[in-house]
């Protein structure tokens, strides 16, 4: 986009001098401009009568400074384009002026486009000339164009507020059109209506630096803010992206803890079955025998193995270091409702090796009858939990891209028709430098 | 190529098209119809207003993988400005017409369907749903024309009318029709809005600083 553009200074601009202040009035768009305005003192003219009538005048106006100058010259899709008019346009929404900006662009060839601009958001426009069929969607007005579906965004009146340079209509201050936005970003589908006519356009979403690009212009954009009814959400992408990465990651941990798994001893240290209570009269708790803890720091398993039926036990355990009495203190509720065997399990992490023995002090909850449960200890058994840990962690940033690709779309709508409270949401004022 | 001599001023006429009806001498502007072998002078036409149309006569172009020649045109204004209705001979010696109204451009034919098989004038209205051919028409607008002139080939007799009412139609895709009520008889054009670049016109109109 960046190929050099013949200025429009090659030919000689045909021009006359405006009737009502005398000052030069460029024509860039031939016999296709019906009025033009004075750049100067923004008189509208008739361009199509021998002594340009003046058809509208001002005794005060705000000027505002088009972005991109009138006579400007940039290529888009391929195509020259010189910018010939200018025009800011105004909504009133629950009483406050949102107002925008269009360029109109010229090729004597390819004919006309515009160029909207709002807050730093940028729209390249197209008329267009298929009758869009409505296709409400999820209960929302909206219409299908080329195979796209649009989502009704907004209805409103707007109103030419500043005019300058050409145009090949009748163009005043005042005019009047109802206009009516749908949206599939990164697309913008806008009807016009007016006395006589409904106009159809289609826009893009085009960067401030798109724009720059195209017509050489000087210093940077003006930078967007907020979110504009069809500006590309950047989430989608992002998201995927994201997930792809967690599910990688994802992928990465399993085959880690299956590995792990795999090459972990998982050694059986000691296995003990047991009655209780052991002997009536006697306490319940007790001290295993004494089983060694082999080699390096490692994690010991304890399983409990029960015949409970519809009963619950509570397990009281201490696993103690014979030479420090070092303990590790841990207990267990185990359970039995419905089928199968009321079993539990329990990690105690980096246990040193030495000699161990366990203190058991088992309860049954409905204290009587009789309970069998086995003991098992294993060490070297992979800790589960570091791995769903470590799976939850991953599973953060796409969830926060998510939340953030939900809050862009609220943002987005927040500018509809059916955003919550639109006048309590505005505090923004109009840029019109 | 058939040629004959203006019986006005004697120019050489160059018929492109071998069925052409009416064409306009060149250098006098005498409005000439064909009889057989002769010319008959039946009016003359002012200078055609300037205008900025890229076509001109002699301008070829593709529609369709079909090539065609620009043979003639009709020059029409209203209140938000003129188009053009150029006359195009197809290779196969058919006949079409290319629309440029401030370069956007549409490319269509006469349809069969005409006179009475049409809606009356007065009972077409904005929003009016019509069906040719299997496809669903809705019109978009009445427009009310001035004729400003002619040049080159025509089909027909045409020239020195006042004012011409069309209603626009527009259907799915692009595709619009438009009912001609200047005639009796009306006549109905169906047809298809192109892109510029779609049309690989050669020999088109120079504009200073433009290439």
């Amino acid at each position: 986009m960046s190929e050099t553009v013949p200025p429009a200074t090659a030919a000689k601009v045909k021009g006359f001098n405006c009737p009502q202040c005398g000052a030069a009035v460029a024509l860039r768009g031939f016999e296709h401009t019906l009025t033009v305005v004075c750049v100067q003192c923004l008189s509208v003219l008739d361009a199509k009568d021998p002594n340009y009538q003046v058809l509208q005048t001002f005794q005060e106006r705000e000027r505002i400074r088009p972005l991109i100058p009138l006579g400007s010259r940039g290529k888009l899709h391929g195509t020259v384009y010189e910018v010939i008019g200018f025009q800011e346009r105004t909504i009133h929404v629950d009483g406050m002026p949102y107002s925008w900006h269009e360029y109109l662009l010229f090729n004597p060839f390819q004919g006309f486009r515009y160029l909207s601009q709002y807050h730093g958001h940028w729209n390249d426009i197209n008329t267009v000339r298929s009758v869009p069929e409505p296709a409400p969607t999820g209960g929302k007005p909206g219409v299908r164009l080329l195979g796209e579906t649009y989502r009704h965004f907004q209805s409103a009146t707007a109103e030419t507020t500043f005019v300058m340079g050409e145009f090949p209509w009748q163009v005043r201050v005042g005019d009047k059109a109802a206009v009516q936005d749908f949206i599939a970003p990164p697309r913008l589908l806008s009807a016009e209506t007016t006395e006589s006519e409904t106009v159809w356009s289609l826009g893009e979403y085009l960067s401030g630096a798109r724009v720059w690009d195209a017509f050489q212009l000087p210093e940077s954009p003006p930078p967007a803010t907020g979110v504009f009814a069809n500006q590309p959400s950047p989430y989608p992408g992002r998201l995927r992206r994201t997930w792809v990465m967690c599910l990688i990651l994802l992928g990465v941990l399993l085959n880690l803890a299956i590995l792990i798994s795999a090459l972990a001893g998982k050694e059986e240290v000691f296995r003990q079955s047991y009655r209780h209570p052991r002997e009536l009269g006697t306490e319940a708790a007790f001290v295993t025998s004494v089983f060694d803890l082999p080699g390096r720091p490692s994690s010991v398993e304890l399983s409990i193995d029960t015949d409970l039926r519809n009963d619950s036990a509570y397990f009281s355990f201490a696993l103690i270091n014979e030479a420090t009495g070092q303990a590790w203190d841990f207990g267990r509720q185990v359970t039995h409702s419905g089928g199968g065997k009321a079993r539990d399990r329990a990690l105690v992490p980096t246990v040193p090796p030495g000699r161990y023995y366990l203190r058991v002090e088992p309860e049954l909850l409905s204290r009587s009858g009789f309970l069998n449960y086995e003991l098992l200890l294993r060490r070297d058994v992979p800790a589960a939990a570091f791995y769903w840990i470590a799976a939850l962690l991953l599973v953060v940033p796409p969830v926060f891209v998510g939340i953030g690709a939900v809050s862009f779309e609220k943002s987005r709508w927040q500018e509809s028709d059916y955003g919550e409270s639109s006048a309590a949401s505005e505090d923004e004022e109009e840029d019109e430098e | 190529m058939k040629t004959a001599n203006c019986p006005n001023c004697g120019a050489r006429i160059d018929f492109r098209w071998s069925s052409a009806v009416q064409t306009v001498c060149a250098y006098c502007r005498s409005v000439l119809v064909r009889h057989d072998v002769d010319l008959e002078r039946v009016g003359q036409v002012g200078d055609l207003p300037p205008d900025s149309s890229p076509i001109q006569i002699a301008a070829e172009g593709l529609y369709r993988q079909k090539p065609f020649v620009v043979v003639g045109r009709i020059l029409y204004e209203y209140e938000r400005g003129g188009w053009n209705e150029w006359h195009l001979i197809f290779s196969d010696s058919s006949s079409g017409w290319l629309s440029d109204a401030q370069a956007e451009y549409a490319v269509s034919f006469l349809s069969p369907e005409q006179g009475s098989a049409l809606p009356p004038a007065e009972s077409v209205h904005r929003g009016t749903k019509f069906q040719w051919n299997g496809v669903q028409y809705e019109v978009s607008s009445l427009t009310r024309a001035r004729y400003r002139g002619v040049e080159g080939e025509l089909p027909f007799q045409y020239w020195n009318k006042e004012e011409v009412l069309f209603a626009d139609l527009r259907g799915g895709d692009g595709r619009f029709a438009t009912i001609d009520y200047s005639e009796a008889n009306p006549l109905l054009f169906l047809g298809e809005a192109v892109q510029f670049e779609d049309l690989r016109l050669k020999n088109l109109r120079q504009f200073e600083g433009w290439s």
